[in-house]
């Protein structure tokens, strides 16, 4: 792609080492992972529930430290970075959004800047910046409750939350799983707009390959803490790798079944 | 209950009173100090949990009377009254309190201690930010909890001369004077429910809305 061809030359945006991941009773989570993401592109982390694509995607901003192997962010490896620095540094969106629920819309998605220490008029300004970036008018969400909002609105503010710091990273785990398909679609338009425009390098957990196909540059596939593959889309779809078109069957079963265009 | 009752009781009753608010608040302040940091460490040190909340449990289910009298020999305590009350009501005031900050701060939804940790919030700004105001109404329940059973004890601390309302108490169960015995148990009474009532009040207001 284009954006990734233009900056061959920079060292990766992430970078995996021969990562591997055991828990503490030996089951192996990671198994020797190698994978480098280029500035500025959207990377979608596919694969079945356990196959490792979240402990991969926690191992970036050091939620979990790899039994072996590197991590290395803008060419420089996490275990020597400082961990609280490391993490403001990268946006963290998760399914289940992890809004504060004691404090306002405009205060969550200030948060990293009010522990980051900035003034409070700096935090509101561009707190509602990111409001209306998001696709919320912050004069009717910024003073409300996160239970107030609905599934699609809490993901919105989790996203202008994370995007505050102005990091270059972003992980998603499944962001926009618990949503209904209509909301899905325009959080991943919303979501493909505002990527476009800031150029973040994005790592996205997702098991759902429409998703992935409409919103990433490169696709990689994880099977028992394994990479599989890591493919552009095109490729991903025309591949008769068997574990790439075992995981492109499950999806639009019901179409296919209907004599329909898939 | 005559007049005349009053005119001789009523500058006691609130003496006794005063005291008793002293015994049961330097108690309860001691108690919070004590358990609430140690709630928030078996937080971070859960293996501790169980043996550190039998041993509040245990020192809950010494009869209180016993309790006052086991003190009553010790060295420096025991040359004042007053101080053995406070200890023995530290003591039952620790479990509700050191077990409900554990609970509240355990029981916060994973995913926003989670989000806490990866967007960069050390330690102090998790605790102060996120763990203890989204805790504090539970760690509020249970100074509910241990204020009113504490204005209750307290009635047993004149059994070793620590003065509050027992001393009335015990006088007129000794000199068979029901109106002494109320003039003691009503106001006494009244504490626990003024404590139940206002702690609860706090206790609303922290209450964060859920989904």
């Amino acid at each position: 792609m284009d954006v990734a061809s233009a900056s061959k030359a920079l060292p990766a945006a992430i970078e995996f080492h021969h990562v591997c991941f055991a828990t503490q009773q030996g089951r192996l989570l990671l198994d020797n992972i190698s994978l480098s993401l280029e500035p500025g592109t959207t990377t979608a982390i596919l694969g079945r529930s356990g196959s490792g694509k979240t402990t991969l995607l926690r191992s970036v901003n050091r939620m979990i430290e790899p039994s072996s192997g590197d991590v290395y962010v803008d060419g420089k490896s996490v275990r020597e970075a400082d961990v609280i620095a490391l993490r403001r540094g990268i946006g963290y969106v998760i399914q289940e959004t992890g809004l504060f629920p004691h404090f306002t819309v405009e205060r969550n998605v200030g948060l990293v800047l009010e522990v980051e220490g900035r003034g409070r008029v700096e935090r509101l300004r561009r707190s509602h910046e990111l409001l209306t970036a998001v696709g919320l008018d912050p004069a009717s969400f910024a003073h409300r409750s996160p239970h107030q909002l609905s599934g699609g609105q809490r993901q919105r503010v989790g996203l202008a939350r994370a995007l505050a710091a102005e990091p270059k990273i972003l992980l998603m785990d499944e962001p926009f799983g618990a949503l209904d398909p209509l909301t899905r679609a325009e959080m991943q338009d919303m979501l493909r707009d505002l990527m476009d425009r800031l150029g973040k390098t994005v790592l996205l957990v997702t098991h759902d390959l429409d998703e992935a196909l409409h919103l990433a540059h490169r696709i990689v596939l994880l099977e028992g803490g394994r990479l599989i593959a890591n493919l552009e889309p095109a490729e991903f779809l025309a591949s008769s790798q068997p574990e790439i078109t075992a995981y492109a069957q499950a999806f639009h079963r019901g179409e296919r079944r209907r004599g329909g265009h898939a | 209950m005559s007049g005349g009752f009053f005119a001789q009781y009523g500058g006691e009753i609130a003496t006794l009173t005063m005291e008793h608010l002293w015994l049961t608040g330097a108690a309860m302040l001691l108690a919070t100090g004590i358990a609430v940091p140690t709630g928030i460490w078996l937080t971070r040190a859960p293996r501790w949990a169980q043996p550190i909340l039998t041993v509040a449990n245990v020192l809950q289910t010494i009869p209180s009377l016993a309790m006052f009298g086991f003190l009553l020999p010790l060295p420096w305590l025991g040359e004042r009254a007053a101080r053995i009350a406070i200890l023995a009501l530290t003591a039952y005031a620790l479990l509700p309190i050191l077990r409900n900050t554990y609970a509240g701060i355990r029981g916060i939804d994973p995913a926003v201690t989670e989000v806490a940790r990866a967007l960069g919030l050390t330690g102090r700004q998790r605790l102060f930010k996120v763990e203890l105001p989204l805790a504090a109404s539970f760690i509020l329940a249970g100074l509910r909890t241990a204020t009113v059973t504490c204005v209750g004890i307290a009635t047993i601390a004149a059994a070793v001369g620590a003065g509050g309302l027992g001393e009335l108490i015990f006088r007129g169960v000794a000199s068979v004077d029901n109106r002494l015995v109320l003039a003691g148990a009503v106001p006494a009474a009244l504490l626990a429910l003024a404590a139940d009532a206002g702690l609860g009040f706090l206790e609303r207001i922290f209450r964060t809305p859920s989904h």
